[in-house]
């Protein structure tokens, strides 16, 4: 108002248009005023209509902000932020004295966006060189996956090699990091471990059965990448990665290739198709060394035979023959029928059962005792004395020693072995039983019977981790176990089926030769099975161990065929362990015959030592 | 009581802008310290890897096999028989 004042001039310029103007304006105004009730309803109109769209937008903004918040936000960080794994290394496996055999290194492996490097077309006879691959082959497969946004390029590549082709800057082209396994002892552990697929996990063996604590959880992070995928900053750590734990195994890896190398050399030697050989530390349990051939690389599987993948010494069953004949003899000590001077007579080497069975021995002992049944591997002494037993008892005791079941050694695939039910057992049924056919039992479950005997009567679950609880319990009396390991003995001695070949120098060897014919299509065939089964030092047992050689060539017997190989290999082991020899009055410095060589008598076996041979009919 | 309120307000107002300062200040300690973690832990397992394949590789020249071959062969090594052993007892021979 009081501003008017000082300047009137505009204000007075002004009036002749404003006058017409009003003169225009006139008669609505006169209309309004015709209906002056209306201004309220209109005010209150646009009052409403105001308020209408001040709660649609709030509405609207509760929905953006509250209700759909979750979606809005997640599509918004999914343009920028992205998830990423971070790999983790599986765990290492060590023998037990601290030597890799299983190690995981990383690689990088090279994945390409299908949709972003098809895109960049003129730059792929660049990266198929790179890559060592054809132009088109490459665009052929990039094609088929053309809708999609992954494609593994080329996978493992040394990190050195895949720089080079990450070096090429071809968009759309990345890398990620992936472990591989290396198995530096190749073929000589390949079945105790086992191997891993591409991704890492365990496929067979031990890689298998400790799959989750060798493998570790992967973690996760949250990044910021720009548009083309390149991580501009690491934002969070979404999940601590854990790397896969390490493992330290029972095995000892010299002992391992001992067994491999001797075993190997009893195969080509008798060109036998498979073998195994298992060799248990007795006081403890553990498995010192496992080996099957044939074998296979686990750092190249491709085009391995998938049968020489399976671990035999735990998941093939054989009749265990006369290698059976010691726990037939336990039942009879713990019966108190028998003591091992207790007469047997085996002449004329043969018996005949009901229904036409008849059992023989190689050739007629005569005259022998319990002992010698063991000795000189008598099939007819073994089935005179089982007849004497009940069958309650005599399977009672096989089963004590583990026999047809599983030896709860946790490895994957483990067989059990058949131990027939009791009433399945007529009096053929139970002949052969005492002698080692009729039943089948893993290689791993004899050697863990024989080193229950070794342990003084107390068996274990034979186990592959170092440390791990595996409780004994007892199976036998102490007195009784001491009893077949002296008499265990008398089968490497002179008149024995093993001697001198499971011999081994310095020290006392007590065990068991056992052939027996493979069962097939309901009969036997021409194929046998060599077995030995021995324990060393027999004065104080600290190794177990069986060899098995299936279907030699020439010569079959236990003794000739198994039994080397048993001997080389726990010569060696005594060394490597250092075990006190027990049988070296000899070898002491200063002692009557110092430095002399044993010499073993050259092998008769037309004469005193015997082999056995027993053929259901 | 007026006075109060306006100090009271004043002082939750500093509080305020004293604890979003801290916010951010927190957050971009942490962003920068997970870089930094981020950076130290592909070290360690760079150093991790480096120790895995120095212990496979110097795993595969430990290879029983291929010491035995190199004993043998080059060196012309022989395991000693027991005639060349000599057994030492500790206490009196048995």
């Amino acid at each position: 108002m009081n501003r008017r004042g000082p300047l009137p001039a505009p204000d007075s310029l002004s009036l002749p248009s404003m006058a017409a103007v009003r003169d225009a304006v006139a008669p609505t105004r006169a209309a309004a005023r015709v209906r002056p009730a209306n201004t309220p309803a209109r005010l209150y109109t646009v009052l409403m209509l105001l308020a209408l769209g001040s709660t649609g937008l709030v509405v609207r903004a509760v929905d953006l902000q509250v209700v759909r918040k979750d979606f809005y936000q997640e599509q918004g960080d999914a343009r920028y932020l992205r998830e990423m794994p971070i790999a983790v290394s599986r765990g290492t496996i060590f023998d037990r004295n601290g030597e890799p055999l299983a190690v995981s290194t990383p690689m990088e492996s090279i994945w390409a966006n299908p949709q972003q490097l098809l895109q960049g077309d003129d730059r792929l006879p660049e990266l198929a060189r790179a890559l060592g691959i054809e132009t088109q082959t490459l665009r052929d497969k990039l094609q088929q996956r053309a809708d999609k946004e992954f494609l593994y390029l080329k996978r493992h590549l040394n990190p050195d090699d895949a720089a080079a082709i990450l070096a090429l800057k071809v968009p759309g082209v990345f890398s990620q990091r992936e472990f591989r396994r290396f198995y530096p002892s190749g073929e000589v552990t390949a079945h105790v471990l086992g191997f891993t697929n591409i991704d890492d996990r365990g496929q067979e063996g031990l890689e298998l059965a400790f799959d989750d604590w060798l493998a570790g959880k992967p973690g996760a992070k949250r990044v910021i990448r720009d548009r083309l995928g390149n991580i501009v900053e690491n934002v969070e750590l979404l999940r601590e990665p854990q790397p896969g734990r390490d493992l330290t195994l029972t095995i000892d890896r010299r002992l391992q290739y001992l067994a491999y190398r001797e075993l190997k050399t009893a195969l080509l030697e008798h060109h036998a198709t498979s073998g195994s050989m298992v060799v248990l530390d007795v006081p403890s349990g553990e498995v010192l060394a496992m080996v099957n051939l044939p074998s296979y690389n686990p750092n190249a599987l491709s085009g391995a035979d998938v049968a020489s993948r399976r671990n035999r010494a735990l998941t093939d069953v054989m009749e265990p023959g006369s290698t059976m004949k010691p726990f037939t003899i336990a039942a009879a000590l713990e019966s108190g029928k028998y003591k091992p001077n207790t007469p047997i007579d085996t002449s004329p080497g043969t018996l005949a059962l009901p229904g036409g069975y008849l059992i023989r021995d190689t050739r007629n002992h005569g005259l022998t005792d319990v002992t010698g049944v063991i000795t000189m591997s008598s099939n007819v002494g073994a089935a005179k004395i089982a007849a004497t037993l009940p069958n309650e008892h005599l399977y009672d005791v096989y089963r004590r020693f583990g026999f047809g079941q599983p030896s709860g050694s946790g490895f994957p695939g483990e067989a059990g072995g058949v131990l027939p039910a009791l009433r399945a057992w007529g009096p053929v049924e139970k002949a052969t039983m005492s002698y080692g056919y009729g039943l089948n039992v893993t290689p791993l479950q004899l050697v863990q019977a024989y080193a229950a005997l070794a342990n003084g009567g107390r068996l274990r679950a034979p186990s592959f981790v170092k440390g791990a609880q595996n409780p004994d319990s007892a199976v036998v009396d102490p007195q009784i176990a001491a009893t077949l390991v002296q008499m265990l003995e008398t089968v490497v001695q002179p008149k024995g089926t093993a001697f001198p070949q499971a011999a081994v120098l310095n020290y006392r060897v007590a065990g068991k030769t056992g052939t027996s014919k493979k069962a097939m299509g309901g009969g036997y065939g021409k194929q046998y099975v060599s077995l030995f089964a021995g324990l060393v030092p027999a004065s104080a047992p600290r190794l177990a161990a069986v060899v098995v050689v299936n279907d030699p060539q020439g010569p079959y017997y236990g003794g000739l065929v198994a039994a080397p190989a048993f001997g080389r290999v726990m010569a060696g082991a005594m060394r490597l362990l250092d075990v006190a020899p027990d049988n070296a009055r000899r070898w002491y410095a200063g002692g009557p015959d110092s430095g002399n060589v044993v010499e073993a008598p050259a092998a008769d076996y037309g004469g005193d030592a015997t082999y056995e041979e027993a053929v259901p009919q | 009581m007026k006075w109060l309120g306006a100090a009271l307000l004043l002082l939750l107002l500093l509080a305020d802008i004293g604890s979003a300062v801290g916010v951010v200040y927190a957050r971009h300690e942490g962003r920068r310290l997970f870089v930094q973690l981020s950076r130290l832990s592909a070290e360690r397992d760079e150093m991790n890897f480096e120790f895995g394949r120095l212990q496979l590789e110097q795993s595969t020249w430990a290879e029983p096999s291929r010491i035995e071959n190199v004993a043998r062969n080059q060196f012309g090594m022989v395991s000693p028989g027991p005639a060349d052993t000599v057994l030492i007892s500790r206490g009196a021979p048995r």
